[in-house]
């Protein structure tokens, strides 16, 4: 099962996180640090496996952003990273040529493409057609509402 | 602002958002977020009811806030609100809060299962998934209790929408892993198995990481998944027509669920019935063979894809361990990816690899690879590369290359990277040792080790090193020779100070005939180095000294004109000092027959696991498991002592301890008595301590105790810390701060107890006014008679005084005595308050019966109130051993051959109290796969039943 996935830019700022097992905050925080330390650290065209207490870090860098999955012992590494890129895929084609500053503006939108795909540690829907089909119509969903366009700002 | 028009595009947020990234330092960040947080809260507290929007939008400022990396300390029952709007956009919002800033053990969890409650009756699948969600992502207790029995019937329904099929599935794992005990097996497993055959292949997904957790716990249950997962496989993998869609990735026909397919059958051995067997090895070969057709694609995906199904392939024919030429087959693969251009594959390659050399039928294959793994080992530009390179030839490693192994990796040490280091050197130690046909290669590999590498030698490979040496008597001269030669160097490692010091010490007699190595010149040639090391090295230097007054009386008066000096008599530290004082003493007073035996020659160590093998395991992530010797140590006393916990936390005295003493208690190494005489320095106590052996080793265990530094508590709290240890066993330390040292012996025959309680003073002035009682409270008083003999109000500085307590069981009781104390120190009154360990256990005796009588009366007590079970995870490594001397310990009887499945415990005794006795059997089944415990309890009476449980359960 997957443990944790982050997202972080080159100089090291959390983008995203997702935790699939609880976790206090300090953990979290000190988790942060070492695997931003650690893979920023990695030399380029080294292999994009790490091996960090008893999981497996996978990591693969899109562009200015670093995406980071921890995995349990027994999963398998190459699957891991195409489940990374899975995911961009999908981030791609709900943005359209997805950006750092569109995962920033659009933090809520990330999680929810992410929700659609992962669930529990697991991967739950590998078919990137129907996971933007709902995507798409949750955004229907939110477009009908009329009323929220005709609120003011702030 | 990037231009992005989707959704709905919360304005406020996304200024806010700019804001904050256009903030040119971390204070004005802080700055703009307190603003944030004082207007959001505002909002949140006004009279005027906010509507959907409003809330939405600040709930979701407030997990950006959160995001950033601050803390959020309101806004969570806005949250909750949002869960019941109607609007589904709120509603996500809402979930997407609590998922991320819920923590399981929230008071807001009813308010938010009440929400769920409704999303899932209400039959719309969109909120059905969001409420799965944040079951999933919550995962807590709470929430396991309220959904548990629901998801399975969402799951299996006939008219449920795929969609929800999936995210019933994938929380259902979810809770399975969390409270497994929560979520019930029953009908609906079967039908699970059948959605293997779902036309929806993210359905079947879903439903095979379900089924594979299911299954690793209760493969039984779930062998019939074994066709279908097969069938399955089978049709994805070798019919090339099939249409799969969406699902072909980059090519790649449905990787993931292949993937998953191979995992669950991981969980089984290979197929009994020939047809399916064969149809499975069709599947295997098609995977092999594809390896080796051209790409379809140069994208990098494709490759990933299709070799993942490849990898997770060979992990199957690895599990099964049965067919020679797919073994075979596999490792040429492998073999050809260890020369791949693609570093993951080199990578991954020898990670496999590394399983494969442990089958019989591939260790050879595997091999014939050694020279392209040194290679790699030399080449690999990138560090954890050359790491899987060095596990490699470890796992690959046995009789026929390890020399040459063994060469290659000190020779690799040299330039290794300091990460990475001292694992290599232990590996390096554990094959010398395991390969070693004759020792003095042995002996050789580890000082060269030290030379290469000496800051990286832990303390349990040099102690390894003398353990052997003093096992294995053809050694011995050889040894001491080296260590002599290696000791000339200039400048040596500290390591071999202490290598040296000790062989010399022991075994310097052994080279002593040669003028070139006469006493004096190893003296010396000791003793110039002494300077320079640390105090624990220059302890251990002043006993090879004192050795060698025993072995060479002709350089007596040399080492005592050292011991005199003012740098060793007068030193500051007190455990150097406090060696010289005692061994120039003992080498003036002792008769040389004293002497002779008193500093005799180490006996052979028990053999026992390699201590270098063990922390080898616990470097190789077993580290989430808690310490193995600490529970150990517990039962077993000091035989399974192990250097490693003492010696990290510990200072000098453990040193000597661990070299001179732990293993066994000796009477004839001196320095642990010492100690002794010192702690507790009035007669009495001190043969009391020692006649505390009632089982051979508990004197030992309580030695341990006695050094052992713990908690220094200073509130009248009641202590119950060291409680729980007393559960199964009867003597120890019970408390300890700076001033005072409590430790317990008991004895207990039926419904009556006897306990001594030694207080030891650990300073060095006296404690006045010192008074005890024992106070048991009111439900307590009728079922326990506790009488405790007076005790004198003056206890000396460093000595060490005895009460008794009388103890009587009337009936079953649940609570513990507690034990008060007060005293007077330098002025100032102590209060002390300890839970006396007297539980009702202590009140069993063994009964034995055979297999027949067990069953007869595990049937009589069958009503419901009278069996107590508890399934929880194992809180220490699962040992057979440890678990045996446990149970032991509890009080009752382990009865062997009982239980059909020899992997299981069961245990009979009786409860004696004045009114009653009370039978009881116990039943302990342990899942080593799962890492937890089944513990059932059967007694006639529904209190002690519970209590039993509570008390055992604690302890594994």
């Amino acid at each position: 099962m997957m443990r944790f996935l982050l997202l972080f830019s080159r100089q090291g700022k959390l983008r995203l996180q997702k935790w699939f097992t609880p976790m206090s905050d300090r953990e979290k925080k000190k988790i942060i640090r070492d695997m931003t330390t650690m893979v920023l650290a990695r030399q380029p065209r080294s292999c994009n496996f790490l091996h960090w207490k008893d999981l497996k870090i996978i990591y693969k860098r899109y562009a200015s952003l670093y995406f980071c999955l921890a995995v349990e012992n027994q999963e398998n590494e190459l699957l891991a990273l195409e489940v990374i890129h899975r995911y961009v895929e999908l981030l791609d084609k709900y943005f359209g040529n997805v950006c750092e500053l569109d995962i920033i503006f659009n933090f809520e939108k990330a999680y929810f493409i992410l929700d659609e795909f992962l669930m529990g540690g697991e991967i739950q829907e590998t078919s990137k057609q129907i996971v933007n089909r709902s995507i798409e119509a949750s955004d229907m969903l939110q477009e009908t509402m009329e009323e929220y366009m005709s609120k003011p700002a702030f | 602002m990037p231009a992005v028009s989707k959704g709905d595009g919360m304005r406020g947020l996304a200024v806010f958002i700019s804001d904050i990234r256009n903030c040119k330092s971390k204070e004005a960040e802080i700055k703009r977020i307190n603003k944030e947080l004082a207007n959001i809260r505002s909002k949140f507290k006004g009279d005027k009811a906010l509507d959907g929007y409003s809330k939405k939008k600040y709930v979701c400022k407030l997990l950006f806030i959160f995001l950033l990396g601050h803390d959020i300390d309101f806004g969570h029952m806005e949250a909750v609100n949002l869960l019941s709007s109607n609007k589904y956009t709120e509603k996500q919002i809402g979930y997407l809060f609590i998922s991320v800033l819920v923590n399981s053990n929230s008071d807001l969890i009813r308010l938010i299962n009440n929400a769920i409650k409704n999303d899932l009756a209400s039959r719309n699948p969109t909120f059905m998934n969001l409420a799965l969600h944040c079951i999933a992502n919550v995962g807590s207790r709470e929430m396991a209790e309220a959904f548990a029995s629901d998801i399975p019937n969402i799951l299996v329904a006939g008219d449920t929408m795929d969609s929800v099929k999936q995210s019933a599935a994938l929380c259902l794992l979810r809770l399975n892993r969390t409270s497994p005990d929560l979520v019930p097996m029953g009908e609906w497993t079967a039908r699970v198995v059948h959605l293997l055959n779902d036309q929806h292949l993210g359905v079947v997904t879903a439903a095979t990481s379900l089924i594979t957790t299911l299954a690793q716990k209760n493969p039984d249950d779930f062998k019939t998944a074994i066709v279908l997962a097969v069938a399955r496989l089978s049709r994805i993998v070798t019919s090339a027509s099939i249409d799969l869609q969406d699902y072909t990735y980059y090519f790649v026909a449905a990787p993931w669920l292949s993937v998953k397919l191979f995992r669950l059958l991981q969980c089984y051995p290979p197929p009994e019935d020939g047809a399916l067997r064969s149809r499975l090895t069709e599947c295997l070969e098609t995977v092999l063979n594809k390896a080796q057709e051209p790409p379809k694609s140069k994208k990098v995906q494709h490759s990933n894809a299709k070799n993942a199904v490849l990898f997770e392939a060979i992990s199957l024919i690895i599990h099964h361990d049965s067919e020679p030429t797919l073994l075979v087959r596999a490792c040429n693969q492998l073999g050809q990816f260890l020369q791949h251009r693609e570093t993951n594959l080199r990578y991954l390659a020898l990670e496999s690899m590394c399983t494969l050399a442990s089958s019989e039928f591939s260790h050879e294959a595997v091999k014939t690879h050694m020279e392209t793994v040194i290679n790699a080992l030399k080449t690999e530009r990138d560090v954890s590369v050359r790491q899987r390179a060095v596990d490699l030839l470890y796992a690959m490693c046995d009789r026929s290359n390890a020399k040459q192994i063994v060469a290659e990796m000190l020779s690799y040490l040299e330039t290794a990277d300091y990460s990475i280091r001292e694992e290599i050197v232990l590996k390096v130690a554990i094959l010398a040792e395991k390969y070693a046909v004759d020792y003095t290669w042995y002996v050789d590999t580890i000082l060269n080790l030290i030379r290469i590498a000496g800051d990286y030698v832990s303390e349990e490979v040099w102690y390894r090193v003398i353990q052997i040496v003093i096992n294995r008597d053809d050694v011995q001269g050889y040894a001491a020779k080296t260590v002599f030669e290696a000791l000339q160097a200039p400048a040596c490692h500290e390591n071999l100070v202490k290598v040296g010091g000790y062989i010399l010490g022991e075994f310097g007699n052994l080279i002593a005939g040669d003028p070139r190595s006469s006493p004096l010149v190893q003296f010396n040639l000791l003793h110039s180095k002494f300077h320079l090391c640390s105090v624990p090295t220059r302890a251990l230097l002043l006993s090879a000294y004192i050795k060698f007054i025993n072995l060479f009386p002709e350089v007596k008066a040399t080492i005592q004109d050292v011991l005199r000096s003012d740098s060793q008599l007068r030193n500051s530290d007190v455990e150097l000092q406090q060696r010289a004082v005692e061994y120039l003493r003992l080498s003036c007073i002792a008769s040389t027959d004293i002497l002779a035996t008193v500093l005799e020659e180490m006996p052979p160590f028990p053999e026992r696991e390699s201590s270098i093998l063990a922390k080898l395991k616990k470097k190789k992530g077993q580290s989430a498991l808690p310490d193995i010797d600490d529970s150990r140590r517990n039962v077993n006393g000091s035989t399974e002592h192990s250097e490693i916990t003492d010696t990290t936390n510990k200072s000098s005295p453990s040193l000597l301890k661990d070299l001179l003493a732990t293993n066994r208690p000796r009477p004839s190494s001196f320095s642990p008595i010492m100690h002794f005489a010192r702690t507790m320095d009035s007669t009495p106590s001190f043969t009391d301590m020692l006649s505390l052996s009632s089982a051979p080793t508990a004197g030992a265990s309580l030695l341990v105790d006695v050094f052992s530094d713990s908690s220094t508590l200073t509130s009248v709290d009641v202590s119950e810390e060291h409680f729980p240890r007393f559960v199964c066993k009867n003597n120890g330390v019970i408390y300890e701060n700076q001033l005072l040292q409590i430790g317990l012996k008991s004895e207990y025959r039926q419904n009556l107890g006897r306990m001594y309680i030694f207080y030891g003073n650990k300073t060095s002035t006296q404690l006045l006014s010192f008074t005890t009682s024992v106070t048991t409270n009111d439900v307590l008083k009728t079922q326990l008679n506790v009488h405790a003999k007076a005790v004198d109000t003056i206890v000396e500085g460093g000595a060490q005084v005895q009460q008794i307590l009388n103890i009587e069981c009337l009936s079953d009781f649940k609570d513990a005595p507690v034990l008060g104390i007060q005293f007077r120190y330098g002025g100032t009154l102590q209060n002390i308050a300890v839970k006396l360990p007297v539980m009702l256990n202590k009140f069993f005796q063994t009964t034995e019966m055979t297999s027949q009588e067990f069953f007869q009366r595990w049937k009589q007590l069958g009503a419901p109130q009278q069996e107590v079970q508890k399934i929880f995870k194992a809180n220490h490594p699962m040992d057979t051993d440890v678990t045996k001397a446990k149970i032991l310990g509890f009080g009752v009887a382990l009865l062997d051959g009982v239980d059909p499945n020899p992997a299981n415990f069961v245990g009979a005794g009786v409860i004696h109290t004045k009114n009653t006795q009370v039978g009881c059997l116990l039943r302990l089944e342990p899942n080593t796969q799962a890492q937890m415990y089944r513990l059932t309890l059967r007694t006639s009476r529904e209190p002690v039943s519970q209590r039993l449980c509570e008390l055992l359960s604690d302890q594994f």
